[in-house]
């Protein structure tokens, strides 16, 4: 039977792409009430289970300035309002905390697991009970939405304790002998872009294995870590079990550096990471570093488009881009790639940039000016290289620190937005021909932190994945992250592994 | 315009050409489209917008009954309801249809007389399906001469499932045509289709024979409308525009019980297919139960108050 021309439509029609006329279903303000969280004027530093002052000030006193001593202010980036000041940690802080977690550690490592344990389970438990305050407190910080600190970070952050809470007393069967010592004390510097969840991934599984923890938080997002502080306290975590240092690099440094710290554990930059390599070099400190990516997003002709599209939005404008893991390279197949990228744009047409403490936002705020002059610059060098740059309309706030979300197409391998880190909500858009090619340009970066492979072909996951040189490889999916399994990278990523049993092995004497 | 003769010309030229066009379609993840569905479901839809919402809703709802002890009775009770919802609050709008057997289309035609509210009729041996072409041709031919401006067809499933598509694609071109100047709503029975991939099949099969809105499903089985579904559906009619420049409305039916819920489905037209879509003549519920608990919450935004179920109608 031949078809016949359908009937016309009863209303006129709007042109059939895309679809611009403006919603009547405007979505109200939705703003979660940040009364939950009880924000002090000024916070001290975490040490021997107790909030106190610096003992650096003969040395600094200024206004953070770099040495011990000095008030700091942490910003609120969606808005630049000042929301507390807290304490930079000198070398003298840093001794005292190294020496409370030293003191510590012979009773917290002689404890049965299963005393550990019960104290981690508290600490999870609480931060259960308090999550609403936490994902409220994060996103003030550090600008990601409540949505994401709601339904990602904050679940992540408790099943990071419960997971570990569940080895302390199984270590024996860990896979490491039947009686596994721990390292002793670990310095752990974190970053940023996950404050709180960087601070479980550290934290628990150095808890778990018997060691005792100074950690020092990113110094545009301490509050978390402080907070964290208070539930240590809550759970009556045994003095010095946990200590927190806050400060900028030169308080990171020094922990580092500092000769009772028997294991390091970094997540950054490269090229601090490096930097941290060297200090620890000829010392017997054990090191984990997890440091930059630019991971590779393939979507192959069989795709499931529109899952695909949104596990690339997903992969590069998650937490605005500022993951190390991201997907901030996406290799399409070239017979794909027009019906890719007009389905990418309509769906980045939809993205909602804004307040992050609204529960409707998607997209939240750089997270400091000096991460958004980076991220601004490395854009104008891409249209500088010739490479195409698209954002859909959006308006930003006029203060914060805001970029909205770009793709970049026309770029190969040779452009700067290709090869370097962005950290921020940048795509860009490459196109391969074969599996062979797709793999060859995945893996022709410094780094190998992520993949993500597209295709509705299970055989050709398995045959892609073997042949991707990165730490975690999703398949039709992106940025998924839990506890059981672990992460880390290959070549400038980073060396060791954070999470699962693969975890363990960071803290442990083996 | 384009027109689906042009567009898509040979791929309803053959059995073998519709099942290489249907199976050439991207597949589904359905994990992914689960967690699309799911994390469009946490959109929180506060005063105004939840006012507009609600309106919105009632004005999209086609209030069925499609019971065996469906009486005349019944049914024009039902179509009061459907003219004035809220009989305290005259801006409470009218739904969008009601929804009855083919027997019962005179008596709703009757009392929607002039009103604006159409009537919806099942028709073609609704829910199952099965029967004769000739006895489905006559059940349309019956509904739409007792005045329903609406027929709701179910496809062969059967043929469906075992890849008949042809079968499938003649008979809803057939119901069309029976169905006249009607507006043809095709029912896949998603919970029997049971993939995400049959169920986009569906979707274009039942757009390249000329639906004006494809359904989810009848309401009589276990899995009826999901927001999941729904989704994939919405994508669907919002990818045959793009090829062919026709708009085909989408109806999810059955199982959605609650303001939040048929909240959330809106939620999903308004960031998959905009606002083209957020007009009854494009988006319908297929509901029964729906309407008092938006009656509910509508109260609830105008007075502060929740007032319970014996302060909305039961019909």
């Amino acid at each position: 039977m031949a078809p016949e021309t359908p009937m016309a439509p009863e209303t006129p029609m709007t042109s059939p792409r895309p679809t611009t006329s403006p919603s009547p279903f405007e979505y109200a303000p939705a703003p979660e009430s940040r009364g939950v969280v009880d924000l002090a004027p000024s916070y001290g530093l975490f040490i021997d289970g107790e909030f106190t002052e610096s003992s650096d000030a003969t040395r600094g006193g200024g206004t953070g300035g770099g040495t011990g001593g000095g008030l700091r202010k942490t910003v609120n980036p969606a808005t630049e309002e000042v929301l507390a000041e807290y304490t930079q940690a000198g070398d003298e802080d840093v001794d005292r905390a190294v020496r409370a977690a030293r003191k510590a550690f012979s009773t917290w490592s002689a404890l049965p697991g299963a005393e550990r344990a019960k104290y981690l389970f508290r600490i999870a438990r609480i931060i259960q009970e308090r999550s609403r305050e936490l994902a409220v407190l994060e996103t003030l910080d550090n600008g990601k939405p409540i949505r994401e600190t709601r339904d990602t970070d904050l679940p992540l952050v408790a099943a990071h304790f419960f997971y570990y809470a569940g080895w302390a007393d199984k270590l024996a069967h860990a896979g490491h002998g039947p009686n596994p010592r721990p390292l002793g004390v670990a310095g752990q510097v974190i970053p940023w872009n996950f404050p709180l969840l960087m601070l479980a991934w550290k934290i628990a599984p150095a808890l778990a294995t018997g060691n005792t923890v100074v950690l020092k938080p990113a110094e545009t997002t301490p509050l978390s870590a402080l907070f964290f502080a208070d539930i240590c306290r809550q759970a009556g975590l045994p003095r010095g079990v946990v200590n927190i240092v806050t400060g900028d690099g030169a308080t990171g440094a020094a922990l580092v550096a500092h000769p009772g710290v028997d294991k390091v554990a970094f997540t950054g930059s490269t090229g601090v990471g490096k930097a941290i390599a060297r200090q620890v070099a000829g010392t017997d400190k054990k090191v984990t570093l997890e440091l930059g990516g630019k991971g590779a997003n393939i979507v192959f002709d069989d795709a499931p488009v529109d899952q695909a599209v949104e596990g690339i939005v997903n992969g590069i404008f998650f937490n605005q881009g500022q993951v190390c893991c991201a997907g901030s390279r996406l290799l399409v197949q070239e017979s794909v790639h027009d019906e890719v990228l007009d389905s990418l744009k309509r769906r980045l047409a939809t993205l909602r940039v804004g307040d992050p403490l609204d529960k409707n936002t998607d997209l939240g705020a750089i997270n400091s000016a000096e991460q958004l002059a980076r991220i601004t610059a490395l854009a104008e060098t891409g249209e500088a290289e010739g490479a195409e740059r698209w954002s859909p309309d959006c308006a930003l706030p006029s203060a914060g620190y805001w970029f909205a979300p770009t793709l970049f197409t026309n770029v190969t391998q040779a452009h700067t937005v290709a090869r370097d880190e962005i950290f921020g909500p940048v795509l860009s858009v490459l196109t391969f021909r074969t599996p062979d090619e797709a793999v060859a340009k995945a893996n022709n970066t410094p780094y190998g932190l992520s993949a993500g492979i597209w295709t509705e072909k299970g055989s050709r996951i398995l045959a892609v994945a073997g042949k991707l040189r990165a730490g975690v490889v999703w398949a039709n999916t992106f940025n998924k992250f839990d506890p059981t399994s672990p992460f880390g990278g290959y070549k400038e990523s980073g060396y060791g592994r954070e999470g699962g049993r693969h975890g363990l092995e960071a803290y442990l004497d083996v | 315009m384009p027109t689906i003769t042009s567009a898509l010309a040979d791929v309803t030229a053959s059995d073998s050409a519709l099942r290489r066009f249907l199976h050439g379609l991207p597949g589904v993840d359905a994990v992914g489209l689960e967690a699309r569905a799911a994390s469009l479901g946490t959109r929180s839809i506060k005063t105004t917008a939840k006012a507009y919402a609600i309106d919105l809703a009632i004005s999209m709802i086609d209030l069925t009954t499609l019971e065996g002890a469906d009486t005349p009775g019944k049914v024009r009770a039902l179509a009061a309801k459907a003219l004035r919802p809220d009989p305290t609050d005259r801006t409470a709008p009218a739904t969008a249809a009601v929804c009855v057997y083919p027997d019962m289309v005179e008596t709703a035609a009757a009392a929607l007389a002039g009103s604006g509210v159409k009537v919806a009729s099942v028709a073609t041996a609704f829910p199952a399906g099965r029967a004769a072409l000739g006895v489905k041709l006559a059940d349309t031919r019956d509904a739409v001469a007792a005045g329903a401006d609406e027929i709701d067809m179910v496809i062969d499933r059967g043929a469906f499932l075992s890849g008949r598509y042809l079968k499938v694609y003649e008979e809803i071109r057939a119901v069309k045509e029976a169905a006249g100047a009607a507006r043809l709503k095709v029912i896949f029975e998603t919970g029997e289709l049971s993939t995400y991939d049959n169920i986009r099949r569906a979707s274009w099969l039942g757009m390249l024979a000329g639906a004006d809105f494809i359904k989810t499903s009848t309401g009589k089985v276990g899995v009826n409308a999901t927001p999941a579904n729904t989704l994939l559906m919405l994508q669907a009619v919002r990818d045959f525009r793009e090829r062919t420049g026709v708009q085909v409305g989408v109806k999810p039916a059955g199982g959605i019980r609650s303001s939040k819920d048929a909240v959330k489905f809106l939620v999903l037209v308004n960031e998959t297919v905009g606002a083209d879509w957020l007009d009854n003549h494009w988006f319908r519920f297929g509901a029964s139960s729906l309407l008092n608990d938006l009656l509910m919450q509508r109260q609830k935004l105008s007075t502060g108050r929740y007032s319970g179920p014996d302060y909305v109608t039961v019909d």
